[in-house]
């Protein structure tokens, strides 16, 4: 069965041969009692667009949080399961929950740059990580906001505050400030729901153009989003008494073209959500 | 029928919004009224204060110029003529807030820091309702403290000929301004926006760098309050300075000199002074002098917090 939806330049970049950059077996996790993920599994490629979609509560960002472990700073949370960054057990105990989050790199639904200018909002990471010397520093600036298409709008207030910015120019100096380091994967939870339609496009665009040298996954609530940026999607859910439920994973093309799973179908004609 | 059981009111649709109307309006202008008044007395208490400062304090500069009151180094009020030069007393205070600010605010900021950052949230519950007891503990009792646990501690560590001296007094001062510096800055870093403290992490820093490169940085406006706060407590602090200072009225050398505050020399000399006569007067000098003191504290505050707040707006 095929479905009608409107979506624009559906991405058909062939996700074969990437490689799989992250993999999560039967991965659970529990906020106290609650069950907020149930046996997850998946694998991710590297050098592709993964989304993560579904209706609100269903534990989408949780999931997204699960690979850089910032579910680790509510307490009461418990994993069980196996996730992989490389073919190495991040929920290992001798990981380095900071240089993981280097290389898992982080982009919030809400933009949140340091009350700081906006190249000491960029160089806060590489100065974490030890870059010290100022030329050095100003160079990953630059190219960091390059990179994030921000530099021309910014290059004339480096001085000024970040959060002086415009909506849409704070997401992209948060992105910078994530490239700065360097990272291999960057984690993106509802990147455009606070920003207008122009700013999206423009978040969206730079997204294309990321893909090619990070594994981005991205969790959104906007379908159209997720068809117009993405390789690959998971469809998760709630039902009535569970959350956390991975219903359906595979190429974006044919998630929303001919989903296997009746309730995946349901969710993108707008049938409930 | 109804309207003329009630005839002194007008047509049925004007009663409710007219007597409404008047009713509400009366009640907002007595409120207003008594907010103004309120407002109007804090105004008229501080100049009042003021006003009496100036008026009992100031004629003491016909027999003693400023200068020779501020840095003369003698305090003989009882000398014929009587010698009044305060800066025994200025450089004690000086001295005693300044060593007082330095030890507490470290331990201050690094305590709310815990409490807010790094303790667990039940640990936090417990330890912040205690620490603002601390505050509550009388003045006198901390004297008393100082006197007898702390200055014997003092006196032998340094090889004194007494323990009561300006460090005591400063020791003892910066922990009655703890309390306060501890919880007006754990207000602060607790009010600083999750979503910066989740980007530091995100980005791969560790717990104690985002402590000190995101929050202190971002609360730093309530931080400076907490200190000022705290130096305010410090200035102003007289029955603890009295008690374990050393009430010594030559100008201190040193922090572990014993010493005599502004606070102490007027609690000292104010029963021996007739009213109205010079030493009176240069009494309230001192007081003048003190309130300028504290007043220059709230304005550099207030210009600190100015700038921050302009450096960071939106």
């Amino acid at each position: 069965m095929s479905i009608n939806l409107n979506v624009p330049e559906m991405s058909n970049k062939p996700i074969d041969k990437c490689v799989t950059k992250l993999k999560v077996e039967n991965a659970s996790l529990y906020y106290g009692s609650f069950q907020a993920l149930r046996k997850i599994t998946l694998e991710i490629p590297s050098c592709a667009i993964t989304a993560i979609i579904g209706p609100s509560g269903c534990g989408k960002s949780t999931l997204l949080r699960l690979f850089n472990r910032m579910n680790d700073l509510i307490s009461g949370v418990k994993v069980e399961g196996n996730v992989e960054l490389d073919g190495i057990s991040i929920y290992d105990s001798k990981i380095d929950v900071t240089e993981l989050r280097k290389r898992v790199g982080m982009v919030f639904q809400k933009p949140n740059p340091f009350p700081m200018s906006v190249t000491e909002n960029v160089a806060f990471g590489p100065k974490r990580h030890g870059v010290k010397n100022r030329g050095e520093l100003d160079e990953i600036v630059e190219k960091s906001l390059k990179q994030a298409a921000l530099w021309d709008e910014v290059k004339d207030k480096l001085g000024q505050s970040g959060l002086a910015l415009s909506g849409g120019q704070q997401q992209r100096l948060c992105i910078a400030r994530v490239l700065a380091v360097e990272p291999e994967v960057i984690l993106m939870d509802e990147p455009c729901s606070a920003l207008d339609p122009v700013a999206t496009l423009k978040i969206e665009d730079l997204m294309r153009n990321l893909a090619a040298d990070y594994t981005i996954i991205i969790v959104t609530h906007n379908m159209q989003q997720a068809a117009r940026v993405s390789d690959t999607a998971a469809f998760m859910m709630m039902e009535s008494d569970r959350a956390g439920v991975l219903v359906e994973y595979g190429p974006t093309a044919q998630l929303f073209t001919n989903p296997k799973d009746k309730r995946t179908e349901d969710y993108i004609t707008g049938r409930f959500g | 029928m109804t309207q003329t059981t009630n005839p002194s009111s007008p047509t049925a649709a004007e009663v409710p919004s007219r007597g409404l109307k008047r009713r509400l309006r009366l009640g907002e202008r007595v409120i207003e009224g008594w907010i103004f008044l309120a407002g109007l007395l804090a105004i008229v208490v501080l100049l009042g204060i003021i006003f009496i400062l100036l008026k009992e304090g100031l004629p003491v500069f016909a027999n003693t110029n400023p200068w020779d009151f501020l840095f003369g180094t003698h305090w003989y009020p009882n000398a014929d003529p009587s010698v009044f030069g305060i800066a025994p007393f200025l450089v004690s205070t000086l001295m005693i807030t300044l060593i007082s600010t330095i030890i507490a605010v470290p331990v201050g900021v690094a305590c709310a820091a815990y409490l807010s950052e790094v303790a667990p949230p039940k640990v936090a519950e417990t330890v912040k309702p205690i620490i603002e007891i601390l505050a509550g503990i009388p003045s006198v009792m901390m004297g008393f403290i100082g006197l007898a646990l702390l200055s014997p501690f003092v006196q032998s560590l340094f090889h004194l000929n007494t323990g009561l001296c300006g460090l005591t007094a400063a020791i003892m001062l910066s922990l009655m301004s703890l309390p306060i510096i501890v919880s007006v800055s754990e207000d602060a870093l607790h009010a600083v926006p999750r979503e910066f403290k989740e980007a530091s992490y995100a980005l791969g820093a560790t717990k104690w760098e985002t402590i000190w490169h995101v929050c202190i940085p971002a609360a730093l406006s309530g931080i400076a309050a907490a200190i000022m706060l705290g130096v305010g407590r410090a200035i102003g602090e007289t029955m603890t300075v009295l008690m374990v200072a050393g009430n010594a009225l030559a100008v201190p050398a040193s922090p572990v000199d014993p010493m005599t505050t502004m606070t102490a020399a007027i609690a000292n000399s104010i029963g021996n002074a007739v009213r109205g006569g010079v030493q009176y007067q240069a009494i309230f000098a001192i007081g003048l002098i003190l309130f300028i003191l504290t007043l220059g504290v709230n304005i550099i505050a207030e210009r600190v917090l100015e700038r921050q707040k302009r450096k960071f707006s939106r």
